[in-house]
């Protein structure tokens, strides 16, 4: 956590603004959702309440606030009400792990007739050695909620949709899994930051004792690993339960899956849960496949000279740099969540034994594949 | 250390929840109906009970992904270590080794598929 109270009470905040920024991105999310679906079935969406329908969100999370409390007779209270605090949990652990933007330099400063500094704050929650396997292992225990809102709520429906909903996550957890091995495999860590490093600049590799370089194209994971990169976007759309795999809430057989018996506020955590695990997706997508933070063709040394020139070397010209690629890492965020509304909107949805069919006897064996040829591409390659 | 940092945040996420759901139990006004607080059903009464037994193959699908879940993780260690291998010129009995060992999972998917664990209907 940090060495003295001014780091710590800092870290406590990043953590903080992680956290509300997830939460936060949510009603924004849920209102493109909307007015994304009308423009793409040609009608309009919320569009009274303020400009564009933007306040929507605002007049949706008082009218859930005011909604009437209410607890089947049937439920189990516990885990009826703990459920949907469950589901927040997750999707906030791993989302806190992943890079943000450069990390921030801080200078030697006076406060409270005591010197202070100089810290290094890096732009994330807080930074772990083995990224990926957190990441994976930490975003899974949402199967947790998901059986505890099925099982409390005391209703077939729910129970039903629970046990789908879950048997789905692990299936997929597989084929996510292994999707990320030939990943691992490129950048030899486990360390997202590291990763991250290491897609600066433009492609270039080595093959045979061969140097290749290409002046017109950045050096992202997903040129060297495009078939790793469509199983791991893929299954992540199964892990956020989203369409075409939203086999866990069919309308039209289970009328609304695990949450059948949840309204209002509780409706609203697992919202944010689903939605959050949409941006964790979104945001390991670009950091194993599309350089992260980075920008491309423009190194951090020439951002921070560009800084320093604006606001003056030192702790606001880090801050500025900072801010820039995080400005990107939000662009990169914005395009794979409007690919996960696109797509939901676009495709119908799968049959039960269909999804399973296709994770397991699919996926699975194309993410072996992938995992097996680029081992054989290294050996070759590299010696 | 990050663990303080997950603990933490942890924490604040329990809390944020429950008193949002507090405020929001709080807030709401409330009209008693003893129909409203019945297990939903589609426009009649209930039907079964929630402890109704369901043919599940959950079981079945989580004994598999424990399984397979343990030998991906397996892999992990072992692929970021593979080109410190290669260059060290030990490439070659790593990858082999590695081989046998996806050879042995292959079987077990194939195995599985052809007793038929991965069918449903």
């Amino acid at each position: 956590m940090g060495t003295d109270v001014f780091q710590i009470a800092v870290n406590c905040i990043k953590l903080v603004i992680v956290f509300l920024l997830m939460v936060q991105a949510v009603p924004l999310l849920v209102w493109l959702e909307r007015r994304g679906s009308a423009f793409i079935q040609n009608r309009f969406g919320p569009n009274r309440v303020g400009p564009l329908g933007l306040l929507q969100l605002l007049a949706d999370a008082v009218k859930f606030l005011f909604k009437e409390e209410f607890v089947p007779a049937n439920a189990v209270k516990f885990l009826y009400y703990a459920a949907p605090v469950a589901a927040l949990v997750p999707a906030t652990l791993a989302f806190a792990a992943i890079p943000l933007s450069t990390p921030v330099s801080v200078d030697a400063f006076e406060m409270f007739g005591q010197t202070w500094g100089p810290y290094t704050f890096l732009w994330q929650g807080y930074e772990i050695n083995v990224g990926i396997v957190y990441v994976l292992g930490v975003s899974s225990l949402a199967a947790y909620s998901i059986l505890m809102a099925g099982w409390g709520s005391g209703n077939k429906f729910s129970l039903m949709g629970a046990l789908r909903a879950s048997s789905q996550i692990i299936s997929y957890e597989l084929a996510l899994g292994l999707s990320i091995v030939g990943v691992i495999m490129m950048y030899g860590t486990f360390n997202l930051t590291e990763m991250i490093a290491q897609q600066q600049g433009t492609l270039s590799f080595q093959f045979l004792g061969h140097t290749i370089t290409s002046s017109w194209l950045p050096n992202w994971g997903i040129f060297y690993q495009p078939l790793g990169a469509l199983i791991f976007f893929a299954a992540t759309f199964a892990e956020s339960n989203r369409l075409p795999f939203d086999l866990a809430e069919g309308e039209a057989e289970l009328v609304a899956g695990f949450h059948v018996e949840y309204g209002g506020f509780k409706m609203l955590l697992f919202f944010i849960g689903e939605y959050g695990h949409m941006l964790v997706a979104s945001a390991l997508m670009a950091t194993f496949f599309f350089g992260g933070w980075g920008i491309p063709f423009v190194g951090v040394a020439e951002v921070q000279a560009w800084a320093a020139t604006v606001v003056g070397a030192g702790t606001s010209a880090s801050l500025l740099t900072g801010l820039v690629h995080f400005m990107v890492f939000t662009l990169k965020l914005a395009i794979f969540l409007w690919i996960f509304i696109h797509v939901r909107w676009t495709l119908p949805r799968f049959r039960y034994d269909q999804l399973m069919e296709l994770g397991w006897k699919t996926m699975l064996p194309w993410a072996l594949f992938n995992t097996v040829l680029t081992s054989i591409i290294f050996l070759i390659a590299h010696s | 250390m990050p663990l303080g940092g997950i603990l933490f945040i942890t924490i604040f996420v329990i809390v944020f929840g429950c008193i949002l759901l507090l405020l929001a139990s709080k807030l709401g006004r409330r009209v008693y109906d003893p129909v409203k607080f019945q297990t939903y059903e589609c426009g009649i009464p209930v039907q079964e009970k929630k402890d109704t037994k369901i043919s599940v193959k959950f079981y079945l699908t989580a004994i598999l992904f424990i399984i397979f879940d343990i030998e991906i993780i397996f892999m992990y260690p072992w692929a970021t270590t593979f080109k410190d291998f290669i260059l060290s010129g030990q490439g070659l009995y790593v990858f082999v080794s590695m081989m046998v060992f996806i050879g042995v999972f292959v079987y077990g998917l194939f195995w599985e598929v052809k007793s038929k664990a991965l069918e449903w209907d």
